[in-house]
């Protein structure tokens, strides 16, 4: 953690510094971005906080009045939550590993040189500009339909049965529709990254025998490895608040088998507008929120140097 | 030859298929858009059809098309551009003036992006009444900017680091002072970073449908919520739901094209060595 | 600077003279083609009142939601909002909607069916003019019954629906005997669910308000639907809502659907549905109790107490749910699609009986769609496949989940049903209902 930090700070001074001391004062150049962010976060946090131990109900105002920690007790006794959490967490996790690991795949293939290279990128990109819902609405209901989707129709034309999805494998559904909205994002990063590699890196390893797979595997992945750390955060921040994909596909369902965090405070909250217990389920989101930006921070922030 | 000039026909062909795979479903979207709705739930499904532009047609004749997309462009593009003029400077000093709080600082404001929305919709919901700015589209801009100025003050500081110190201490040296060394010697060597992190920046608004729906009636309101009124529980609707998504989604989609060149010099995050 | 002055002043001049009769209302609807409907021919109300309308068209759970939160933070944002017969009486009672007693004698208040303005009034007052309104009952295929040698009663049993379900089931020419929800949700799986349960005599609370989830009563019913659908429904029926299914049905997969009678006139169009010629309609089927075998919904227009713009608000109601309104739509849009389940006089109407063979069905079936009394023992709420208590929506939608999770094989009726009930209580004891 403080190695990163040791390490810039002399290199500004060994080069010598500027005039006037070199103070540069940082706050009123940092200051505006961070107080607006402060404002954006501390004060939702503090009414947040606040509205976690009364007893608020917007459309039942009958109900108010001091809660105490009540409304973390429903929250805890919920025998779902645990479970919402595990499907957060199992959300993230496949979708990053079917990004990371096309991503790094489809990046290789698209160094080599191909005729139409600049159409077929476009094409490959195209998901990531799709919004939301119109995608969780076109995949559930032109594609995936048991009855009339596209993909029925392929597996019984060859002979395979229908694959029902959203009943047999609804969390699989549901990451294989984000996963497609993200893999672009993680293309486009590693692609990036690619790019960079000098050509004699590559050459040499031509001639030292190497085959396409061993040259990805052993030069093209190691050098991804800072730019796979940067997916692997981006992508994590905004698969935590996936929505929209398990709204309109399965609902949470069938059970709470697609029901991750989000979807839960969406459920048993803003549904009943129980601002209270929204409030609630929120502090405990913030908290695993923080605990796991600190460990994504203590596996990824020191890779990327910051 | 080297190993980049040559034609490699194997690799060649996998990324076309895999190209066309993932594109398909956005082509059946717009196939199907073309379609009535009976068709469009046909099974098995029709692949030769005689292409109707009805459901454009009663799209149109419902909804202001344009009226939704000036707002679309409006917000993401008016939240971008006061996102990064807030960011660089910002990111500037983080990037150059590290102190011992900047990591911290960073990090912090990154898990700021992880509340979740639901949970602060009834305050800020309230807060936006009370200064009289629901269903504008300021309230927007406002919210779309702090929402996603972590991200851009973090990619424009990795960036930013990727820029050799010197450059800016000889600046400094010769007597500019800090906004012209920003200015005329940071900017544009991160040129091509900031235009994607921009344009990023304009995709995840664009798409944003939370605060959209929430926040806004029929002054402000974007293409989201032209696409939830199209969405309908009642009725077969694919062929419609089809139209008015590729409606939707073309402007940012031909917006993306056209940049994706841009797009991918610039995503470096500081991730290349 | 003065010619600006000037300018101002002749601007402020037109708008104050344009302003005065003048009025712009906003109003929040649904997408339902119903109300599609009604954006596009208000153009003429427009016309004839030079009022202006700015129209927010929005899904259904997309508007509840955007609705909600405006009214109860009393954001002002709307001068017309459209709301179901579950919000109407709670919103009422909290004030927030505008009384709608006085409109002119020309409205005729007493040709809206009695038991449909009972469910948009609470004390007394009426609080949102129905739209339409809709109860359940069944679509069947005559063709596939004649062919089977079947013949659908009147009022059929759940025991008889089983039967033909069975028959009717062709699994290779992917045709199903019944077609039923399986989405969860309040206003999905639920919808069914409830009106089931209550015609096997169960109920969701008793007059204390304590759940009444884990009873033999629902237990039979839900296996009932778990057993009915693995043998004769379609597959990924845990997905399909009340849209998946008409899809299903219209597209010629289903012999049997339970749903909504106001997607009759879509199933008897022809330029929308494969089977327009060859459905028919009967009541919903009972089992112990016909008390609350179909539900009650109605779509309602009302104002709420922030509007600036009551008087025009409440004009435009006036106009958008009146009898010639009614004729309007039946002249211009076909009386197939006539808004449904509000009026007697649509249903004296020749022009629409011939039109509509399903019209006496659906009269009959909302007329005996009563929600004070909702289920074979005495209840403290009202509301057939909702309890019209603000805690509903979450947990009909709770329930819903473990309904589906039953349906899918994940968890067994048994053990659904006690989750269910353990959630329930502890919402009602979290809202205070019971200590």
């Amino acid at each position: 953690m403080s190695t990163a930090a040791a390490a810039t700070v002399p290199a500004g001074t060994r080069k010598g510094r500027p005039r006037a001391g070199g103070q540069v004062s940082t706050l009123p150049l940092v200051g505006p971005a961070v107080v607006l962010l402060l404002i954006f976060s501390l004060v939702p946090l503090a009414a947040t906080l606040y509205f976690s131990v009364i007893r608020y109900n917007l459309v039942n105002p009958l109900i108010h009045g001091f809660a105490g920690l009540s409304n973390y007790r429903f929250l805890f006794a919920d025998p779902a939550l645990l479970y919402s959490l595990f499907v957060s967490v199992l959300l993230v996790l496949e979708v990053l590993a079917i990004t990371v690991i096309f991503g790094a795949i489809l990046a290789s293939l698209f160094e080599a040189r191909f005729p139409g290279r600049g159409i077929a990128r476009v094409l490959m990109i195209s998901p990531f500009f799709v919004m939301p819902t119109v995608s969780a609405l076109i995949w559930k209901n032109l594609l995936m339909h048991p009855v009339n989707g596209f993909i029925a129709w392929i597996t019984r034309g060859l002979g395979l049965g229908v694959i029902d999805f959203f009943t047999d494998l609804p969390l699989t559904s549901v990451v294989i529709i984000v996963a497609w909205q993200w893999l672009p994002f993680a293309f486009l990063i590693l692609l990036t990254a690619l790019q960079s590699l000098d050509e004699e890196t590559r050459e040499a390893a031509s001639i030292d025998g190497a085959g396409p797979v061993r040259t990805f595997l052993f030069i093209e992945v190691p050098h991804m490895g800072r730019a796979i750390s940067v997916v692997v955060m981006m992508e994590t921040i905004f698969l935590l608040g996936i929505f929209a994909e398990i709204y309109v596909t399965t609902s949470g369902g069938p059970g709470i088998a697609t029901t991750n965090l989000t979807f839960l405070i969406y459920q048993r909250a803003l549904l009943a507008f129980n601002v209270g217990g929204a409030s609630a389920a929120g502090v405990i989101a913030i908290i695993l929120a923080n605990i796991l930006a600190a460990f994504l921070v203590r596996a990824i922030g020191k890779r990327l140097e910051i | 030859m080297s190993a980049r000039t040559r034609v490699q026909p194997v690799a060649g062909t996998l990324a076309w298929l895999a190209s066309l795979l993932m594109f398909f479903p956005i082509f059946w979207m717009f196939l199907t858009s073309f379609k009535t709705e009976v068709e469009a739930i046909a099974t098995p499904p029709e692949l030769v059809f005689w292409p109707t532009f009805e459901n454009y047609r009663d799209i149109f004749q419902r909804a202001d098309y344009v009226a939704f997309a000036i707002n679309s462009v409006i917000v993401s593009f008016g939240s971008t551009v006061i996102a990064i003029l807030l960011a660089v400077p910002a990111a500037f000093a983080m990037a150059f003036y590290p102190t011992e709080r900047t990591r911290g600082t960073l990090l912090w404001m990154l898990s700021t992006k992880m509340l979740p929305p639901v949970g602060v919709l009834v305050p800020i919901y309230l807060f936006a009444r009370d200064v009289d700015l629901l269903d504008t589209r300021t309230a927007l801009v406002i919210m779309y900017t702090l929402m996603n100025l972590p991200i851009v003050v973090w990619m424009l500081f990795t960036f930013f680091k990727e820029t050799p110190k010197a450059i800016i201490e000889a600046s400094r040296i010769d007597g500019a002072n800090v906004g012209q060394t920003i200015f005329l010697v940071l900017l544009p060597l991160v040129m091509p970073g900031i235009a994607s992190t921009a344009l990023l920046n304009i995709i995840l608004s664009w798409n944003e449908a939370f605060w959209s729906l929430n926040l806004t009636a029929h002054n402000a309101a974007p293409l989201t919520a032209f696409i939830a009124s199209f969405s309908a529980p009642e009725g077969l609707f694919w062929a419609k739901l089809s139209a008015a998504s590729t409606l939707a989604i073309a402007p940012i989609l031909v917006f993306g094209w056209i940049s994706q060149r841009q797009l991918v010099r610039g995503l470096t995050f500081g991730a290349v060595k | 600077m003065r010619l600006r002055h000037l300018l101002s002043g002749v601007a402020m001049l037109a708008a104050s003279a344009g302003a005065a009769p003048a009025a712009t209302i906003t109003v929040a609807t649904v997408n339902n083609s119903d109300m599609i409907i009604m954006q596009r021919l208000s153009t003429k109300w427009e016309q004839a009142t030079g009022n202006k309308i700015n129209w927010v068209v929005l899904e259904e759970n997309v508007l509840r939601q955007r609705v909600t939160t405006d009214i109860a933070t009393k954001g002002g944002q709307f001068d017309v909002i459209t709301i179901g017969s579950y919000e109407t009486p709670i919103w009422g009672k909290q004030k927030w909607l505008m009384p709608l007693d006085d409109f002119a004698a020309s409205y005729d208040y007493n040709d809206i069916f009695k038991n449909v303005r009972d469910a948009l009034s609470t004390d007394g007052k009426l609080y949102a003019v129905p739209f339409y309104a809709e109860s359940s009952f069944t679509f069947y295929r005559k063709d596939l019954f004649d062919a089977a040698g079947l013949k659908m009663p009147d009022h059929p049993t759940y025991d008889q629906v089983a039967q033909f379900a069975d028959k009717l089931t062709d699994k290779s020419k992917e045709q199903y005997g019944i077609c039923l929800r399986g989405k969860p949700g309040w206003g999905e799986n639920m919808a069914f669910i409830d009106p089931l349960v209550n015609t096997f005599g169960g109920r969701w609370f008793d007059m204390k308000w304590n759940p009444q989830l884990d009873t033999p009563e629902w237990h039979k019913a839900l296996t009932y639907y778990v057993d009915i659908m693995h043998r004769d429904g379609p597959p990924g029926a845990t997905g399909n809502g009340h849209n998946e299914n008409r899809a299903l049905f219209a597209t010629g997969h289903c012999a049997m659907w339970i749903d909504a009678t106001s997607a009759a006139g879509y199933i008897y169009n022809k330029s929308n549905s494969q089977v327009y010629d060859k459905t028919a309609f009967t009541a919903a089927p009972v089992e112990v109790t016909p008390h609350g075998a179909g539900w009650f919904w109605a779509w309602a227009l009302a104002v709420p107490s922030t509007s600036k713009q009551a008087k025009a608000a409440k004009e435009f109601l006036a106009w958008s749910t009146s009898k010639d309104y009614v004729k309007l739509v039946g002249e211009t849009d076909g009386w197939t699609v006539a808004p449904p389940g509000t009026r007697a006089s649509t249903y004296d109407n020749p022009a629409y009986i011939k039109a509509a063979p399903f019209a006496e069905t659906v009269k009959n079936a909302i007329l005996a769609a009563d929600i004070t009394q909702p289920t074979k023992d005495p209840v403290p709420y009202k509301g057939i496949q909702y309890v019209a208590i603000p805690e509903f929506q979450a947990m009909g939608t709770q329930v819903g989940q473990l309904v589906s999770a039953a349906l899918a094989g994940q968890m067994s009726v048994d053990a659904a049903l006690k989750q269910a009930q353990a959630a329930v209580k502890s919402t009602m004891e979290q809202a205070g209902y019971i200590q």
